[in-house]
């Protein structure tokens, strides 16, 4: 058999030349193996600049104990607040047809684009206006929190949700967007009103995307800066969150506490990308873990 | 029995138009079709999963055309199981008696009754991810003649099978519509499934119902699809 005469016109005789990939295959390498390079050569950097003996020291200071602590506290009571509205969101979004449905979903997606300072903006303008101010005095916010919101901790933590919470939202939407439809409805048939087929088949098969929601919400809130330098203001010992510690520490020249606070933060974040690659099985929701 | 009496449905740009047809009770009814001919959508129907525009649905008498899918006494197998990845294979036998509030000791029996008669006792502890094809159609299978319906509706239950297996899961359909007296709706479009299960072959061809109860008939009638072998019956 005769392979090299040609029997196709259109089949080129190029099978002499096209002997190496490497030059692509090379440049492939190169420009990824740059950006890669740059993520972790800005880690150690952060991580060498300081000395372990000094880091520590340098958490010990009351004022960068506080901001952790309230950082914890307030990712995760934003995290949770995310979870608990995405997941109806999520789930209508992905079930229901409906008249503006479209108009709905961009509206979800404005706090992923809007630039963080204008959300934060937009939230201090919102409680300056007359319903602002009689929902954050009004009952029964007003007994929670008497001192208010604006400028107070509970605005951190509605700072962050704003933000959080259209990750959760999207990531939720995709989550309930891969089960199949058949075993809600398989649920259904055997009996289950729908509540119960949502409680009993639906959130448990949704548990991954529910835990990957989760996460990134509160690495979003841990991350989040703008809104809060300007809804919760950058008060030390008050209104101290760990960016708001990073951007404190910084704006007096003290580079090593800026950094180990940062380093804090990376640790956090690490932790939080392990937990979704081992957990998550949600097809990459959009992630912005480290937005100023 | 099922009795399905002018029925209409719309499913998107879909629509299907007076569609009549008649399983008797206990009966193997297998419903045949192309793609897309919207054999789904009318088990969809019976199972109150699609909404009815126009006709009658009746399950043993009984007009359940306005009534929740959960309230028709109806098992449905759809294509490929659905099983619920979270829950053991027990679970599965006991999700609608569970849920139907039976006793405890009762749903242990109907666990065992059931094992029994699909082949699965061994499996009763594991969960759906490890489980082959076959096992899974008989694991949903289970879950859907727990709570012992009048009626099965089986949406391509076997499409997904090699053909050991599939013969195999035919054996088992026939012989658990023996010994239940289930009166089934199958949706397939492979001719042996409907050679080997059926009493009863529905052809749904352009919106129209087609009833033949001889099924080596309906062989040739796919194979030279010649309008001249088509006999229509109402």
């Amino acid at each position: 058999m005769n392979t090299t005469k040609q029997t196709d016109p259109t089949t080129p005789r190029t099978y002499e030349k096209a002997t190496s990939d490497w030059p692509f295959i090379a440049i492939l390498w190169t420009i990824g193996g740059f950006y890669v390079l740059m993520i972790v050569a800005m880690l150690v950097a952060d991580a060498t600049y300081t000395t372990p003996q000094n880091f520590l020291d340098l958490l010990g200071s009351e004022e960068i104990r506080y901001s952790i602590k309230l950082s914890l506290i307030t990712c995760t009571l934003s995290a949770a607040l995310s979870l608990w509205v995405s997941v109806p969101i999520g789930y209508l979004l992905s079930h229901y047809d409906f008249r503006g449905k479209a108009l709905v979903d961009a509206v979800l997606d404005i706090p992923i684009v809007l630039p963080p300072l204008v959300i934060g903006l937009s939230l201090l303008i919102l409680f300056q206006t007359d319903i602002g101010q009689s929902i954050q005095y009004g009952f029964p916010l007003n007994l929670i929190f008497p001192e208010g919101v604006t400028y107070e901790i509970p605005s951190i933590v509605l700072a962050q949700f704003m933000v959080a919470c259209a990750f959760a939202v999207r990531t939720m939407r995709v989550t309930f967007d891969q089960i199949n439809p058949r075993q809600e409805q398989v649920a259904l048939t055997l009996g289950c009103r729908r509540s119960q087929a949502f409680w009993l088949v639906v959130l448990p098969e949704a548990r991954r995307g529910m835990l990957t929601a989760v996460t990134l919400a509160w690495a979003r809130s841990l991350g989040e800066f703008g809104p809060i330098l300007i809804f919760s203001g950058a008060t030390r010992l008050h209104t101290e969150v760990l960016p708001t510690t990073v951007f404190l520490e910084l704006s007096v020249g003290n580079i090593e506490a800026a950094v180990a606070v940062s380093l804090v933060m990376v640790a956090a974040a690490v932790a939080v990308l392990i937990l979704v690659r081992l957990y998550g099985r949600v097809d990459r929701p959009i992630t912005r873990l480290n937005r100023p | 029995m099922i009795r399905v009496e002018q029925l209409s449905v719309r499913a998107g740009e879909f629509a299907l138009d007076d569609v009549s047809f008649v399983v008797p009770t206990g009966k193997y009814g297998v419903l045949m079709g192309r793609t897309g001919s919207g054999k789904t959508t009318v088990l969809e129907a019976i199972c109150g999963l699609k909404p009815v525009v126009r006709g009658r649905i009746l399950l043993d008498d009984r007009d359940v055309t306005k009534l929740k899918p959960g309230q028709r006494g109806i098992g449905f197998v759809p294509q490929e199981g659905a099983l619920f990845s979270t829950m053991t294979v027990r679970e599965h036998l006991a999700f609608s008696l569970v849920i139907r509030k039976w006793a405890k000791d009762q749903i242990r029996s109907r666990i065992e009754e059931l094992a029994d008669l699909l082949g699965i006792e061994h499996l009763l502890t594991r969960h759906p991810q490890g489980l082959s094809g076959g096992e899974r159609q008989r694991v949903a299978l289970g879950r859907a003649l727990a709570s012992r319906p009048n009626v099965l509706c089986l949406d391509e239950p076997l499409s997904a099978l090699d053909d050991e297996t599939r013969e195999e899961m035919c054996a088992l359909l026939r012989s658990v519509g023996e010994r239940t007296g289930v009166t089934a709706l199958h949706i397939t479009h492979n001719v042996g499934e409907s050679e080997r299960l059926a009493d009863t072959v529905f052809v749904l061809r352009d919106g129209r119902i087609e009833e033949r109860e001889d099924t080596s008939r309906l062989v040739r009638l796919d194979d030279d699809n010649s309008p001249a072998t088509t006999e229509r019956r109402a």
